[in-house]
């Protein structure tokens, strides 16, 4: 009953789902090779001291994590929608096996999609040592804990035909916000909103390896902060949702 | 052992009441189908013995315990009304999924052998049938090994040849001891596969007992026809009339006999014109039985005083 038997047909479906998969990591993907195609061969962009194909394949990553965690979502509210999410009710499937799988297949997806980027900004010349690849991919995956909740949370709380603009307008306004395309204005409304925003920081967490200032504690107050709101969130929501949809 | 004990259950939806005081006793080991049409109040009701919805009045406990406290024992198996399968597993992968969940859950060929769905095993769940679906969750819910086995309308969408092996199965499952409760509004279903029948009508039970004496009470046929000034106490007294009422120039006969009841009224009176003679579905019935003596909450109508 520890769920893992669960958790492991939980990763099973996500991998059998092509349309879903092809989809998620595909977008990102096509993006990058659209922004940092043509620039390839910028060494230093905006004076920023970075490659272009770098500078847009950790932005990128920071998308399409993003995007990934928070696809749980959908995936969430079409159980729903099947009623299968009242079905787990009556099983002795306890939340906390439940909400580990839902974080785990975000997270799988979360890394396919990282491991699609940097496969794809290697093929554009992007190469650091092996430390920097590591210690970037271990920030953005500590810093993508508030997506996991947020996915789980708008996956219960949303319905099957509203959370797909939902998901697609939220994702473009968290990465807008948080900087991912661009660097944000350096002080101003943009600046103070997105200081506030869990996706500003996982901009930040990503460029440190390849650069960018360690992230402070501010930042991860920020971080630790939405992790907190969310995951209470999603588990409330989790727990409220046994009625019919 | 009691298994069910709900004592004045009540829930609203907004302003609907859907459930108005329900009490049921179901005895370990009791096969008890919950009878009503649709807006009766019976998935709500299974809801709240479930679990799943919280009741705003009244009691629910199953194996003397809380609902949740009986699921996450592992004890109750269920179907519920609403409800496709998640996609991208096979059968056979659903079902294991489903049985690792359980303490001591059925194995899983044993189940797919069972519901008739082995040759289906290895087919993915979205190519699966209306019939096949209702079938595999029907494996979902047996896999559990439950001591409690609760089906809200198990057979809808099944054919003929599903519902059968269906039936066949859930009478292995009952003789092995399990208590099995299934919501229904198929009279035939609860007279073939009920030791009893619990009636629901408006959020309430109208009626509780044996599955015969139900169908004594609920297999009776109509007879309309339009009779202008009828004499009603008259019509009453006709052999085989149990009851009489008015509707605009029409006058319905509700009959235990029919046909003695037709003859009779033809003798009696020969200006009746535009006759019918329906078999009383559960509607009527639901009518009838709770426009004799309406039902208090929480105060069933014994069948036997009624007939």
């Amino acid at each position: 009953m520890s769920g893992l038997l669960y958790t492991r047909f939980e990763l099973t479906r996500v991998l059998r789902n092509r349309r879903f998969f092809i989809l998620s990591l595909g977008f990102p993907l096509v993006l990058f090779f659209l922004i940092a195609g043509p620039n390839r061969n910028v060494s230093d962009l905006a004076k920023s001291g970075i490659s272009a194909p770098l500078y847009f394949m950790v932005g990128m990553a920071a998308f399409g994590t993003m995007s990934a965690m928070l696809s749980s979502g959908a995936r969430i509210a079409a159980e729903r929608a099947v009623g299968w999410n009242r079905q787990l009710r009556i099983s002795p499937l306890s939340t906390r096996s439940y909400l580990r799988a839902k974080v785990l297949t975000a997270y799988l997806m979360a890394l396919l999609s990282l491991a699609v980027l940097y496969i794809s900004g290697a093929s554009l010349g992007v190469s650091m040592s092996a430390s920097r690849w590591m210690a970037m991919t271990a920030m953005i995956l500590v810093c993508l804990v508030p997506f996991a909740a947020l996915g789980i949370a708008i996956g219960h709380l949303l319905t099957p035909d509203s959370i797909g603009p939902a998901l697609g307008g939220g994702v473009a306004l968290l990465a807008t916000l948080g900087g991912t395309w661009s660097p944000l204005p350096a002080h101003g409304f943009l600046h103070d909103v997105g200081q506030l925003l869990p996706s500003y920081w996982l901009v930040q967490a990503s460029h440190v390896a390849i650069g960018g200032h360690p992230m402070g504690a501010e930042g991860w107050a920020v971080i630790a902060g939405w992790t907190a709101v969310l995951a209470a969130v999603a588990q409330r929501a989790y727990r409220r949702d046994t009625g019919r949809v | 052992m009691t298994a069910i004990e709900a004592r004045g259950l009540r829930k609203s939806y907004g302003a609907v009441e859907a459930v108005r005081g329900v009490d049921i006793s179901i005895d370990a080991g009791e096969t008890v189908a919950l009878l009503g049409p649709n807006g009766a109040g019976k998935s709500t009701t299974i809801d709240m013995l479930l679990g799943l919805a919280r009741p705003d009045g009244g009691e629910a406990s199953v194996f003397g315990g809380s609902p949740t406290a009986a699921v996450d024992a592992g004890w109750v198996g269920a179907m519920l009304q609403t409800g496709a399968l998640i996609r991208d597993l096979s059968v056979r992968e659903l079902v294991a999924m489903v049985a690792s969940l359980y303490p001591s859950p059925l194995a899983v060929e044993h189940v797919l052998e069972l519901t008739g769905i082995a040759e289906l095993a290895d087919q993915r769940t979205q190519k699966l049938s209306g019939g096949e679906t209702q079938r595999a969750r029907f494996a979902v819910a047996i896999v559990a090994n439950p001591k409690l086995l609760v089906l809200d309308e198990p057979t809808v969408a099944m054919d003929v040849e599903g519902r059968r092996s269906f039936w066949a199965t859930m009478r292995t499952l009952a003789s092995e001891g399990r208590t099995i409760l299934f919501a229904t509004h198929y009279l035939e279903e609860a007279d073939a596969y009920a030791d009893r029948a619990i009636l629901m009508a408006h959020g309430r039970v109208v009626a509780d007992g044996p599955t015969n004496e139900i169908k004594a009470r609920v297999g009776t046929r109509t007879i309309k026809a339009t009779l202008p000034g009828a004499d009603l106490a008259a019509l009453r007294e006709l052999p085989g009339v149990s009851s009489a009422e008015r509707r605009g120039e029409a006058v319905v006969l509700s009959c235990a006999d029919s046909d003695a009841a037709i003859r009779a009224l033809l003798r009696e009176e020969p200006d009746a014109r535009d006759i019918e003679i329906v078999a009383a579905g559960l509607e009527e019935a639901f009518v009838e039985l709770t426009a004799d003596r309406p039902a208090a909450p929480g105060e069933p109508v014994a069948l036997g005083g009624l007939a």
